[in-house]
């Protein structure tokens, strides 16, 4: 490793910490949200897609503002995101071959 | 240009402006969405498909993981303050910063030490079932990419207290910081999907 | 003329190393042209190796009812035949050329990460070592070059030759990935000024897309690589049926990585044939943005076509048509490259130089195959054609007909920019010929055979079922391409020692490798060229004759071809100095594979050593 200059190209300002601890806590909510679904009853039969929805948004909040995608080049954005569309075809074409197209093993 | 040029490669300008190491790291990020992905496949295609040993329900322990869950995910949040220290050339609060990044991610690892160890009690082990075998090889990744996170910070911190780090070298952190921020994005998806979604 | 900067004095763990010449300087050398003759040279033997097993296996069948080899070893040489030609061949030769010629033509002095380079170079002959140390204990892989679950697990395999294969794969896994990631920021970032991407040549672009390819197909296989050598070291059930698993999974998650994996081998080939018509017709590429968006579209699209290879297997009329369709997209952008090779030299001045012989060949077998790859995409043909020789056909067609083809067009090309030397034309023109007559002599009865019901796979065949006369046709054309590998082997000695002197340009070139000395100087370029259209060195050679293409062309600023070589002026070029780290740490991974096939004990003390190697390699400084 060598020193060198730092080679910032942000065109927009990053958030500051004050910005990275109200996301923090959002985070947090969602998480206790989550949990306590898991322990409602009644949204059983929705839990599914209300789990989805709910880690995705973390997901896009902790890659757009903690790893900065938001602000940052977008070639950044699109190594990541075709990695990202490659996988979930993967996952959701196992799912539907194993689970849907497929009798299920004795 | 290249006249002056006893400078690192690294120094010198590139074609799109960015650092060579940022694109490499964005490059293997996008990489390891692979290894993730073939590894969460798997564990999805067997999901519910378990002839023997305990199953998911019989072992999870919720709120037990989910502060595991929770603590993975506030280091996310001591990354960033610790990369923002750097750029701001507040090395005080970059090793603090730091050092609670490595601790939370210490925590992680040892809630799983612990959970292997009594699931394994419990019965739960590699080759007792299809359940076994997915779960503890795709966690037991995840795992393995975190402690390897908590190592590089743990060496950034060591470079920090010899006062090797310096603001302008705020590059290093912002790296090391993204590939921090990945290993925990894998671990909402692992959270969802193999405890909370029921089988 | 330009010179080295001198090593600071700065110090990392060991100094590094700076013998111009010798042993040490190759095995330390972080310089891509050094490292591109290492993998070219390393992948001609290994063409060698599996070149001799094909012609064992060609002997064997020649005759019906043949006793000289017993289906054990001839199971070993079909199963190390493919590996051997898929990852030690064909992608190594495409890695040579990545890193000799991709620098030179985007006006680059060395790739993004030098030590990564070598570390890659390192590795990759570690796997392939490694693999082949079965040879040594006499346990050979057996289970075919797709290792299939669960003949795989150690129940029904219990010879250590799968761990060689498993072992083996995954180091060179890793040479792929970090020479893919290397090549991938290199060309996003060590572009010359002004060469923006659609200025491009075709094979830079072929290796960005393969690169990209190889970036997201590797971490598949290695999932399935770890999960077979978890079932076969601590008995986990990833392939295990009598706990519930389906073994189908194996193929699933190896065909999401081998159809990319056809790609990777079959893109840097067409990049090469992309950059030799134009030059030897002297007319630029025909329909240049279509050939890159077909390229693009290809490698999007083989991330969905896997399971056209598991059609027997049962998936369903729903899987089954999903599939069907996305296969006869990918036809689509492949078929545009055809016409437009086909149109690049319809019309133009052609020389039938050795390079273009081979490129022509290329597109002639490439397009027969291709059409017999077509044919697959339709379950009930593919079930038909299933596991014969029809097959082995189609694929030889695509693969040798295709890759190889084209990949020895890229030595005619590129020979004379690597050594200097022309290799000799007639010479060549007997290799080309021998190996066009002898490949359609071998692989075009092996579509009758198919057709006819002859299986892949088995040792022999009784007399009774005909396919005597066509097994004895195939076997002569392989000796016949076995011929012609000699005589290329002879065209390179003589060529080295007394070939015509190759100037810097002897092809009347177009792109930028051919504006720098052959071969070049280690720096490269002793001034980064600036980049003005797509062609630029043609269109630099030629301002009247290039109106009219490669976007917008700013003639009026005239830049002296190749003056910057031989300059007087005394010109500081900053290069890495070579270094011993990549084969530190390089030889830790060889270890530690080493220990896992012979003795665990050695496993921790390899992964300790490639520990200390990337501190060494991490703390390194950059100068020194």
């Amino acid at each position: 490793m060598s020193a060198q200059a730092p080679t910032h190209t942000n065109e927009h300002s990053h958030p500051g910490p004050n910005e990275y601890i109200k996301i923090a806590a959002v985070l947090g909510a969602i998480t206790v949200v989550e949990v306590a679904i898991y322990y409602i009853p009644a949204l059983r039969p929705v839990i599914m897609p209300l789990l989805i929805v709910l880690s995705a948004t973390k997901f896009a909040m902790v890659a757009g503002f903690y790893m900065h995608l938001k602000f940052d080049h977008r070639i950044f954005t699109s190594m990541f995101v075709v990695g990202l569309v490659a996988a979930a075809f993967m996952i959701v074409a196992f799912i539907v071959l194993f689970h849907f197209l497929r009798a299920p093993l004795a | 240009m290249e006249h002056t040029a006893v400078l690192p490669a690294e120094a010198h300008e590139t074609t799109t402006g960015l650092n060579h190491r940022k694109v490499l790291m964005w490059a293997f990020l996008g990489s390891d969405c692979m290894l993730f992905g073939s590894l969460i496949g798997t564990y999805l295609v067997y999901r519910g498909r378990y002839l023997a040993g305990p199953k998911p329900t019989d072992v999870f322990d919720i709120p037990y993981t989910s502060v595991s869950a929770l603590a993975l995910l506030m280091s996310s949040l001591a990354m960033v303050l610790a990369l923002a220290a750097i750029q701001r050339g507040d090395i005080r609060r970059l090793k603090i910063w730091l050092l609670c990044v490595a601790g939370l991610g210490l925590v992680f690892i040892g809630g799983q030490v612990y959970e292997f160890t009594s699931f394994g009690e419990e019965g739960l082990n590699l080759a007792v079932s299809t359940f076994g075998t997915t779960f503890f090889v795709l966690t037991g990744f995840h795992g393995t990419h975190v402690t390897f996170g908590i190592v590089w910070l743990l060496m950034i911190w060591i470079m920090a207290k010899r006062g090797q780090m310096t603001q302008a070298r705020s590059l290093d952190v912002e790296i090391a910081g993204l590939y921090w921020h990945f290993v925990d994005i894998v671990w909402i998806i692992i959270f969802t999907v193999v405890y909370l979604i029921p089988v | 003329m330009a010179t080295l900067t001198a090593p600071v004095a700065e110090r990392g763990l060991l100094a590094r190393p700076i013998e111009p010449t010798g042993v040490w300087s190759w095995l330390t050398t972080v310089d891509a042209k050094r490292i591109g003759i290492l993998y070219g040279v390393t992948a001609f033997i290994f063409f060698l190796i599996g070149g001799t097993e094909a012609l064992v296996m060609r002997t064997q069948l020649a005759v019906p009812d043949s006793r000289l080899v017993g289906p054990g070893i001839f199971n070993a040489m079909f199963t190390m035949h493919g590996t051997t030609m898929i990852f030690l061949v064909v992608m190594p030769l495409s890695v040579a050329f990545f890193n000799y010629i991709v620098p030179l033509q985007i006006g680059a002095r060395d790739v993004a990460f030098p030590r990564l380079n070598a570390f890659s170079y390192w590795v990759f002959l570690s796997g392939a070592v490694l693999m082949h140390l079965s040879f040594v204990i006499g346990q050979v892989p057996d289970t075919g070059w797709f290792s299939y679950a669960n003949l795989t697990e150690r129940a029904y395999s219990p010879s250590a030759g799968v761990d060689f294969w498993v072992v083996g794969l995954q180091v060179l896994g890793i040479a792929s990935l970090a020479g893919a990631f290397n090549f991938l920021v290199t060309i996003i970032n060590l572009r010359a000024p002004g060469l923006s991407l659609m200025r491009m040549p075709l094979f830079t672009w072929t290796t960005f897309i393969t690169s990209i390819l190889m970036v997201l197909a590797f971490p598949v296989i290695t999932v399935a690589l770890v999960e077979l050598m978890f079932d076969r070291l601590f008995g986990t059930n990833f392939f295990n049926t009598a706990q519930g698993a389906d073994p189908i999974l194996w193929q699933h998650l190896f065909w999401v990585f081998g159809h990319p994996e056809v790609y990777i081998l079959i893109l840097p080939a067409m990049g090469v044939v992309s950059d030799v018509l134009p030059v030897f017709s002297r007319k630029p590429l025909f329909g240049y943005p279509f050939m890159v968006y077909a390229v693009a579209s290809i490698a999007f699209l083989s991330f969905t076509v896997w399971a056209h290879h598991m059609f027997t297997t049962g998936l369903g009329p729903i899987a089954t048509s999903f599939f069907t369709a996305s296969t006869m997209l990918i036809a689509v952008p492949t078929g545009i490259k055809v016409f437009n090779w086909i149109s690049t030299v319809y019309g133009g001045s052609i020389s039938l130089k050795t390079p273009a012989l081979f490129a022509l060949g290329f597109i002639a077998m490439f397009t027969i195959g291709g059409l017999s790859g077509v044919m697959h995409a339709s379950p009930p043909v593919d079930t038909q054609h299933q596991d014969t020789y029809f097959v082995v056909a189609h694929f030889h067609y695509v693969l040798f007909g295709g890759s190889i083809f084209g990949l020895f067009s890229g030595i005619y090309f590129w020979f004379p920019k690597i050594t200097g030397r022309m290799l000799d034309e007639k010479i060549g023109t007997l290799h080309f010929w021998l190996m066009l007559i002898g490949f359609n002599l071998t692989f075009g009865p092996m579509h009758f055979l198919g057709v006819d019901g002859m299986p892949r796979r088995i040792f022999t065949y009784p007399a009774e079922m005909g396919w005597g006369t066509w097994n004895l046709v195939a076997t002569i054309g392989a000796y016949i391409i076995g011929l012609s590998i000699l005589v290329f082997i002879v065209n390179v000695f003589k060529s080295l020692r007394s070939g015509d002197r190759a100037g810097a340009d002897p092809w009347d070139g177009r792109t930028l490798e051919w504006t720098t000395s052959s071969p070049p100087p280690h720096y490269n370029f002793a001034e980064i060229p600036v980049v003005h259209a797509r062609d630029d060195f043609w269109v630099q050679k030629y301002p009247d004759l290039a109106g009219g293409h490669g976007g917008e062309i700013i003639a009026s600023a005239p830049v002296a071809v190749a003056a910057a070589v031989g300059h007087d002026e005394h010109v500081y070029v900053h290069l890495p100095d070579p270094s011993y780290w990549p084969l530190i740490t390089a030889s830790g991974i060889f270890v530690a594979g080493f220990g896992l096939l012979f003795f665990m004990l050695l496993l921790p003390v390899g992964l300790f050593v490639v520990l200390f190697g990337t501190v060494g390699w991490s703390t390194e400084p950059v100068n020194g």
